[in-house]
């Protein structure tokens, strides 16, 4: 039956059947939408498909487009790796909560850093006061690296480090830590965020301006491709731009728009496309809308496939696949009734499985309150681990392709997505839209968009705005001691006791001339952090050569 | 005479670049006539009072999720105080657990928002407290 029948057939039906049910049984909405406003109909069918064929659009795992995942056999062979960020307090707190999780079941480390160490302060600086473990593990030197990974094998452990002002600092710490381990770099697996593009979008935990940030992000994926091959040198996020209140169609968009940036800007660099591409990866937010999240990260997939090809012209189908890592929405997470929240991560731990995520996160229930406890944590890591062992969906690939609806919006998002990098390609490329607050400013209006939808009752959130209970903030969450700071301070005082003075200015001395003559920064900050140089004056010396990016400005 | 509006500074203190909630309460409280003014992130407690005494506003929000809320609200309270702007109506939001909220109002705030929270009942607090 071709489409074209199918619609006819479709639009019969609407008009006898649907026609007369409507009149006795009015729809509880004039217009069903996705969260991004894409609308979801009444009834998919195959006339709603574009008709490219199933190979153009769909292809098959491990092949382009990726559409269906990018491995051959996705999880029937393994799973997802199950990596649960987390970080608070002293590396030795977060020591022992990592060697709980991995005694729990965990199979990939992710590391969660204080502000201080996201922005390049070291736990004395006064602008840390208040800060130190708090949203993170605070790191200062060598020392807590050590202490942080101590009795953690890291050539058996994949790392995922959400580091990025900083991240040829901790890079380079975790270089060293092995190295002291007898592990040699080219086999230390993991990813750094390295992703400066968002900081300035959503985050904001960026050091310097886009350009000295682009160049020490081009410095990392040249160092890494030789020395440490098996590394993923940035990890393009769109977590972020959702959390700050983007649509899923924004998420993809925006996302893709920083990765055709760092990739042009390496091209322009010298490096040939093949030889970095296939280390670049990806992490996504997923919401509640279980239909929309899978359809965006197969809309993701096909549309990065298409623009390494034909943009880029890579050749390597390691350079056209989007590998990405997901964390279930922090931002969808209730301070009313924190149960319900489990039942929110295991949909969108469900969608992430069901779009094909290599690796995921599922956020704790007491996130909107304060961070996750030893328990709170665990039903987390459970969740994830019924849904692998128990659900039967990571038994056969890409369970919902073909879906009617799935393919559909599939198709919508990745229209959407492209008409937003078309129009920030006509801008001038991503640097010009965010500088001049394009981006900021669609998602600032999609985030209000959505409170407004919240408060006016027409997006239900369970708790919130109906089916609530009179309740009591809920006691006992996990806090991290002010001791903590002074901790960390009398520590750091006690390295830069021991240490050899003379070596670290001289390590310094040499990161300083490097950066001012333009050449590869990595090499420099590894030896100076081999030195016990603290993360605070590493980050000095950059500062007094690339300056410091302000809001605005 | 048309009635002198409400003028309100909206600030980040301390390190956190979340500010998905603080422009989401900016621009409620514009729709609802005030005149705000939003610091972007990264403030530090002085720069925010020194703000608030040039801008001249009648309120003073301030959120945070970073967990430094203990140390950098109540500077913001004592540093208003210091400048002889103790009568300035000053407010909090972010994730603050629920046993923090006591000694915040104790240095001064009247009123700390919590996840979930209507912008409209937070215009309905700026307008019963200030005339």
């Amino acid at each position: 039956m071709s489409r074209e029948t199918v619609r006819q057939k479709v639009q019969e039906w609407e008009d006898k059947v649907i026609a007369k049910t409507l009149a006795k049984f009015p729809e509880r909405k004039p217009r069903f939408e996705t969260t991004a406003g894409l609308e979801v109909k009444r009834l998919f069918s195959p006339g709603d498909v574009d008709g490219d064929g199933y190979l153009e659009r769909g292809g098959l795992p491990g092949e382009y487009p990726f559409t269906r995942g990018v491995q051959p056999t996705m999880y029937r062979g393994r799973f997802w790796t199950m990596r649960q960020y987390a970080g608070f307090g002293t590396a030795e707190q977060t020591n022992e909560r990592y060697k709980y999780l991995l005694a729990e079941g965990q199979t990939g480390l992710s590391v969660a850093f204080d502000l201080p160490t996201q922005i390049g302060y070291d736990s004395d600086h006064e602008l840390a006061e208040g800060e130190v473990g708090k949203v993170g593990v605070a790191i200062d030197t060598l020392r807590d690296a050590e202490i942080l990974f101590d009795g953690i094998p890291l050539d058996k452990v994949s790392t995922s480090m959400t580091i990025n002002s900083t991240a040829a600092v901790l890079l380079s710490m975790y270089m060293a830590v092995a190295q002291k381990q007898g592990v040699a770099k080219d086999k230390l697996q993991g990813t750094i965020q390295n992703d400066l593009l968002k900081e300035y979008v959503a985050r904001g935990t960026y050091i310097f301006p886009p350009g000295p940030s682009l160049k020490v992000i081009t410095d990392i994926l040249a160092y890494c491709k030789d020395q440490v091959p098996q590394w993923n040198t940035i990890s393009i996020s769109g977590y972020h731009i959702r959390e700050a209140g983007s649509t899923a169609v924004q998420e993809v968009a925006f996302t893709l728009a920083n990765a055709i940036a760092y990739v042009q800007a390496a091209v322009d660099t010298g490096l040939d496309v093949d030889e970095f591409a296939g280390r670049l990866s990806f992490f996504f937010n997923c919401h509640n809308n279980l239909l929309e999240e899978v359809a965006k990260f197969r809309a993701a997939r096909r549309l990065w496939a298409r623009i390494m090809k034909e943009r880029f012209g890579a050749k390597d189908k390691r350079s056209q696949m989007l590998r990405f890592h997901t964390q279930t929405a922090g931002c969808s997470l209730t301070a009313q009734q924190p149960d319900n929240n489990v039942v929110r991560v295991t949909l969108q731990a469900l969608a992430a499985v069901l779009g094909g995520t290599q690796s995921l996160h599922t956020n704790s229930r007491d996130e909107a309150l304060c961070l996750p406890t030893e328990d709170s944590v665990r039903i987390a890591l459970r969740t994830q681990q019924i849904i692998a062992y128990e659900a039967g969906v990571a038994d056969t690939i890409d369970p919902l392709g073909g879906a009617y609806s799935v393919e559909a919006l599939t198709d919508q998002i990745e229209a959407g997505a492209q008409e937003y990098i078309a129009k920030i390609d006509a801008m001038g490329g991503v640097v010009k839209a965010i500088e001049a607050g394009y981006l900021q400013g669609e998602i600032a209006d999609a985030a209000f968009a959505y409170q407004r939808s919240v408060e006016s009752g027409e997006q239900v959130v369970v708790g919130v705005n109906q089916f609530q209970v009179k309740e009591e903030m809920p006691k006992n969450m996990l806090r991290v001691d002010r001791e903590v700071e002074a901790y960390q301070r009398r520590k750091l005082a006690s390295v830069k006791a021991e240490r050899d003075g003379a070596k670290v200015a001289a390590a310094l001395g040499e990161l300083k001339r490097v950066a001012t003559d333009g050449g590869n920064v990595v090499p420099p900050v590894f030896e100076a952090v081999k030195t016990y140089a603290s993360l605070g004056e590493i980050s000095d010396v950059l500062r007094s050569v690339y300056g410091e990016y302000t809001e605005g400005g | 005479m048309a009635q002198k509006k409400i003028r309100v500074l909206i600030a980040k203190p301390g390190l956190d670049g979340h500010d998905r909630g603080a422009k989401v309460v900016a621009r409620a409280l514009r729709d609802a006539g005030m005149e705000v003014i939003y610091t972007g992130i990264r403030q530090t407690p002085e720069k925010i009072v020194a703000a608030a005494v040039q801008e001249d506003v009648d309120v003073v929000g301030l959120s945070c999720l970073s967990g430094a809320h203990l140390v950098l609200f109540p500077r913001v309270a004592e540093g208003l105080r210091k400048r002889g702007k103790a009568e300035l109506l000053l407010f909090g939001g972010g994730i603050i657990p629920a046993e923090d909220i006591p000694a915040l109002k104790e240095s001064g705030f009247a009123e700390i928002f919590l996840p979930g929270t209507d912008t409209g009942d937070v215009v309905n607090f700026i307008h019963e407290r200030v005339s």
